[in-house]
C-alpha cells in the first residue's frame, strides 16, 4: 500500500512529455495503477467509459485527460496534476500536452519539475519533438532527465534499437548542459520496467522507472548560496495594548536562497542600506537561522524602507540590479512579442513596468542554434530578448537561482500572461557600499 | 545529506504560505473560505502561519446552504471566534427569498444554488479575490486547476485558456468586476491533509470521528436520516457506526462505516482505503464531468 503512515522523506516534482501518441497519459495511468494508487471507483469510473468509448478496453490515459472535450478528441489539453506516493516518496507528476501548439503548458509543467520525463516511440526514434522537449528542459535548467523508450514491446524488445536512439540522443546532448541523463525501455502499456522489471530486457542492468525516481538524489536541487528573501508582505501588527506587537515590523517571505542567521548582516535592496537580523520570526516559534524554500518573516535592528516587492540579501553573494535586463523567453500567447511595447513584468513579488527593446534571435528549440533577429516572437517561439524596466530589478541569473532568475511578462489591460523568461547573468554586481544605481 | 531539508509537509506547508502572501500582497478585497471542513481548517492554520503575529488580512466567509451538517456549522462558528477573525455568512435561503438563486422545479439540493449565492455575496462585498480549499487530488477536472483561477465578470472558469503559472510567479492581476480564486492546497493529497492535521494538532468537527447515526441505503451509499432526508416507504433505517470521509450537504454526504476515532485511525484508514474521497459524493457521481461543468459555472 502506497502513502502509509510512515512519512515519505520529501516530494519529487516531475513532468513527462513527448509528441501526441507517445503514450504519456497511458504511462501515468500505468504508474498511479501498479504502485497502487488508484482506488476502485477510479478503475469503475474507467471501466464505465470504456464500455461506452473504449469498446471494452480499458484506457489508462482516460485517468489524466480530465475535461471533456479531451476525452472526446483522444487528446490531453492542458497541463493536468497527479499525486502519488510510495513509501519512500512522494510524488507531483505535471502531465504536460505534446502538441506543438502546446510548448507553452509544457514550459508550466516543467518550471518547478525536479525531473522530466522524455517519452520516445521506439519505432519512431529521436524526432523533432523529441529534441524540442529535451532542449525545452534544458533552457529551464531541469536538474534530471529520464528518457524513457516506450512501446519496446513494438520493435521485439530490440536491444540494438534501444542503443541506437539512446546514441542519437547522445549525439545532441553535449550541446545542452545536461548534467543527469538516463535511459530506460519500457511499454507503459503492459508495464514493463514501469514499477516492475521487465522479463523481456535481460540486457538492462538499470533501475525501472519508479525505482530510479524513487532513488534520485534531490537533496541538492535547492540553491543554498547566496541568501535571497524577496519581500511578499510586510508584517506590521500595530497592535494596540502589547507593546512589543504595537512596534512589531516584519518582512514575510519565501526564502529564494541560501541561509540567513540571527546577527547576520544583510542589505535591503533597493534601499541600499544594510541591517541585521534582529529576528526570524516564525508561528511555531522563533528559530535561530532558516533556508531557502521556507517561509519566514525576518525582523531587522534597523527600521529601514523595505516593503513589498523589496528584497533582503545576504552580503557574501551579490545580486545585479539594473533597468536593462537580457533574457531567454518562452513567448506564451497568439498575440507575438513586439518590440517597443510595453508590459508589466513580475519578478519574484515586484512587478515594474518594462518594455522590449530588441529581440535579438529566436533560439531554433531543436539544435538550440540562434536564428537570425525575426520582426517578433509568435507563440511557442523561445528568443533572446532586451528589455529596459522601469526601476531596477534586484535578481540573479537563472543560472545561478531559478526563483530570482525568473520572470513573467503580462500584458497590459487584458492581463494575460504572455511570456516565461530567464535572466542572463547581470554583468555588474550590487556594491553595497554605494547606493548610486538608486533612482 | 545536510540539515538544510524539508519533508513533504513542510514542503507543501511553505508554498502554501506563499501563496497566502501573495493574495495578501496583490488584492485589496481577499476573503478565506472557510466551511469548517477540514480542508478549510488547515487553510486557516496556513493564513495563521502566514500573517501573525498580525491579524489576518482577510475575512471569513461560508455559504451556508441550511443543509449543513449542524455539527460542522459549529465548529466553524467557534474556530473563527477563536481566532479572533471576521467571519461572514450568507445563506441560500435568503438568496432565494431575493430571487438571486432560483432552485428549478422539485430541485431539492442546494449544491448548484451555491453558485449563485456565492457570487452575490463577492459583489456585495467586492471581493476581489477568494481563497478556497480546494486540492487537485479530489477530482479529474481540478486536476487541471490553477493555484491562481481567473473568472470572469459572470464568475465562469474557461478551462482552455488558463493562464500559466510558471515557477512561483503568480499572475495576479485583475480588470474591475473580475475575480480570481486561489487554492493553496492545490499541490495535497487527502492524505496530506490527515496528516498536518496531526503535526498540528488541528481540531476537527466531531463528524469526522465514528458516532452512531440512523442510515438509508441509497444508490450504494448510506445517507443519514434527518428531517430534510426522511426514509422513503419501504426503506429499512439501520442505526450504522459511522463517519463521514469527505463532508457536502447533510442530504448527499455518504457516511463511511467506520470505527475510527482518533486521528491516527483516520490516517490509517485513509491508508487502506479503496475508494477515493469523493467516491463518497452523490453530487460528483451524476456524470464524468459533473465537476468540470459546475467549476464553468463557478463552483469551487
Amino acid at each position: 500500500m502506497p502513502a502509509s503512515t510512515q512519512h515519505p522523506v520529501d516530494i519529487l516534482r516531475f513532468n513527462t512529455c513527448g509528441s501526441v501518441d507517445d503514450g504519456k497519459s497511458t504511462l501515468i495511468g500505468r504508474l498511479l495503477y501498479d504502485s497502487k494508487s488508484l482506488m476502485e471507483d477510479q478503475i469503475e469510473a474507467l471501466e464505465r467509459s470504456a464500455d461506452i468509448t473504449g469498446g471494452g478496453q480499458i484506457n489508462l490515459a482516460n485517468l489524466t485527460d480530465g475535461l471533456r472535450a479531451e476525452r472526446e478528441q483522444g487528446i490531453t489539453i492542458d497541463v493536468a496534476y497527479r499525486y502519488f506516493a510510495t513509501p519512500r516518496r512522494k510524488f507531483i507528476i505535471a502531465d504536460t500536452p505534446g502538441h506543438v501548439q502546446y510548448t507553452r503548458n509544457m514550459v508550466t509543467g516543467a518550471s518547478s519539475a525536479n525531473l522530466s520525463v522524455v517519452l520516445v516511440d521506439a519505432r519512431a526514434g529521436v524526432i523533432e519533438q523529441s529534441r524540442r522537449h529535451t532542449c525545452i528542459a534544458s533552457l529551464l535548467r531541469i536538474p534530471h532527465l529520464i528518457v524513457a523508450v516506450n512501446k519496446m514491446d513494438l520493435v521485439g524488445w530490440s536491444e540494438e534499437r534501444f542503443h541506437e536512439i539512446r546514441d542519437e540522443f547522445e549525439e545532441f546532448l553535449p550541446r545542452l548542459d545536461m548534467k543527469d541523463v538516463r535511459f530506460i525501455p519500457i511499454s507503459a502499456l503492459n508495464g514493463d520496467n514501469v514499477v516492475d522489471p521487465s522479463p523481456h530486457t535481460p540486457w538492462y542492468p538499470g533501475p525501472t522507472l519508479l525505482g530510479h525516481l524513487e532513488a534520485v538524489h534531490i537533496g541538492s536541487d535547492w540553491n543554498l548560496n547566496g541568501f535571497r528573501l524577496p519581500v511578499q508582505w510586510v508584517n506590521r501588527p500595530n497592535h494596540p495594548q502589547n507593546p512589543r506587537l504595537h512596534d512589531f515590523r516584519g518582512f514575510s517571505g519565501q526564502i529564494a536562497g541560501g541561509i540567513v542567521r540571527v546577527g547576520q548582516k544583510v542589505l535591503a535592496l533597493p534601499a541600499g542600506i544594510t541591517s541585521t537580523v534582529q529576528e526570524i520570526w516564525t508561528f511555531d516559534g522563533p528559530v535561530r537561522e532558516a533556508f531557502c524554500p521556507q517561509s519566514v518573516t525576518l525582523v531587522l535592528s534597523h527600521d529601514i524602507d523595505v516593503s513589498r516587492g523589496s528584497m533582503i540579501i545576504g552580503l557574501d553573494s551579490l545580486p545585479g540590479a539594473e533597468t536593462e535586463l537580457h533574457a531567454n523567453v518562452c513567448w506564451m500567447h497568439q498575440r507575438p512579442l513586439q518590440r517597443g511595447k510595453k508590459y508589466f513584468l513580475k519578478h519574484t513579488a515586484n512587478t515594474v513596468q518594462a518594455v522590449v527593446s530588441e529581440i535579438e534571435h529566436r533560439i531554433n528549440i531543436t539544435t538550440l542554434e540562434p536564428e537570425p533577429a525575426p520582426a517578433e516572437l509568435a507563440l511557442n517561439d523561445i528568443g533572446e530578448i532586451r528589455l529596459r524596466t522601469a526601476k531596477p530589478l534586484v535578481y540573479d541569473g537563472y543560472a545561478a537561482n531559478r526563483l530570482t532568475g525568473s520572470f513573467i511578462l503580462i500584458e497590459q489591460g487584458t492581463n494575460a500572461t504572455v511570456a516565461a523568461g530567464m535572466l542572463k547573468a547581470p554583468r555588474e554586481l550590487v556594491k553595497p557600499e554605494s547606493a548610486d544605481y538608486m533612482i | 545529506m545536510n540539515g538544510y531539508h524539508l519533508d513533504h509537509l513542510q514542503h507543501l506547508e511553505t508554498e502554501a504560505i506563499h501563496v497566502m502572501r501573495e493574495v495578501a500582497g496583490e488584492f485589496e478585497r481577499p476573503a478565506l473560505l472557510f466551511s469548517g471542513g477540514k480542508d478549510s481548517i488547515c487553510l486557516l492554520r496556513l493564513a495563521e502561519k502566514a500573517f501573525r503575529p498580525s491579524e489576518l488580512p482577510l475575512p471569513l466567509l461560508n455559504v451556508d446552504t441550511g443543509h449543513h451538517f449542524p455539527e460542522l456549522n459549529e465548529f466553524r462558528d467557534r474556530r473563527a471566534k477563536e481566532l479572533g477573525a471576521k467571519l461572514i455568512i450568507r445563506r441560500v435561503e435568503d438568496a432565494i427569498a431575493r430571487g438571486v438563486a432560483v432552485p428549478a422545479p422539485g430541485e431539492i439540493s442546494r449544491n448548484r444554488l451555491q453558485i449563485p449565492t456565492l457570487l452575490d455575496a463577492i459583489e456585495e462585498f467586492r471581493f476581489d479575490c477568494c481563497i478556497g480549499g480546494a486540492r487537485r487530488d479530489e477530482e479529474k477536472a481540478r486536476a487541471k486547476e490553477r493555484f491562481f483561477s481567473f473568472r470572469d465578470s459572470f464568475g465562469q472558469w474557461d478551462p482552455k485558456n488558463q493562464r500559466p503559472e510558471i515557477w512561483n510567479l503568480y499572475n495576479a492581476r485583475i480588470n474591475p468586476g473580475e475575480n480570481m480564486r486561489v487554492f493553496p492546497l492545490s499541490n495535497w493529497t487527502e492524505m496530506d491533509v490527515w496528516e498536518y492535521i496531526r503535526r498540528e494538532r488541528l481540531a476537527v468537527p466531531s463528524i469526522y470521528f465514528s458516532h452512531r447515526r440512523p442510515c438509508v441505503r441509497r444508490q450504494g451509499q448510506w445517507l443519514p436520516v434527518t428531517d430534510l432526508l426522511p426514509p422513503k416507504p419501504g426503506e429499512i433505517v439501520r442505526e450504522l457506526v459511522v463517519r463521514v470521509r469527505t463532508i457536502g450537504d447533510i442530504i448527499s454526504t455518504g457516511m463511511v462505516e467506520s470505527p475510527a476515532d482518533s486521528v491516527d485511525d483516520i490516517i490509517a484508514e485513509i491508508a487502506a482505503a479503496r475508494v477515493t474521497e469523493r467516491g463518497s459524493r452523490a453530487d460528483d457521481r451524476s456524470s464524468e464531468a459533473a465537476m468540470e461543468d459546475r467549476k464553468k459555472a463557478g463552483y469551487f
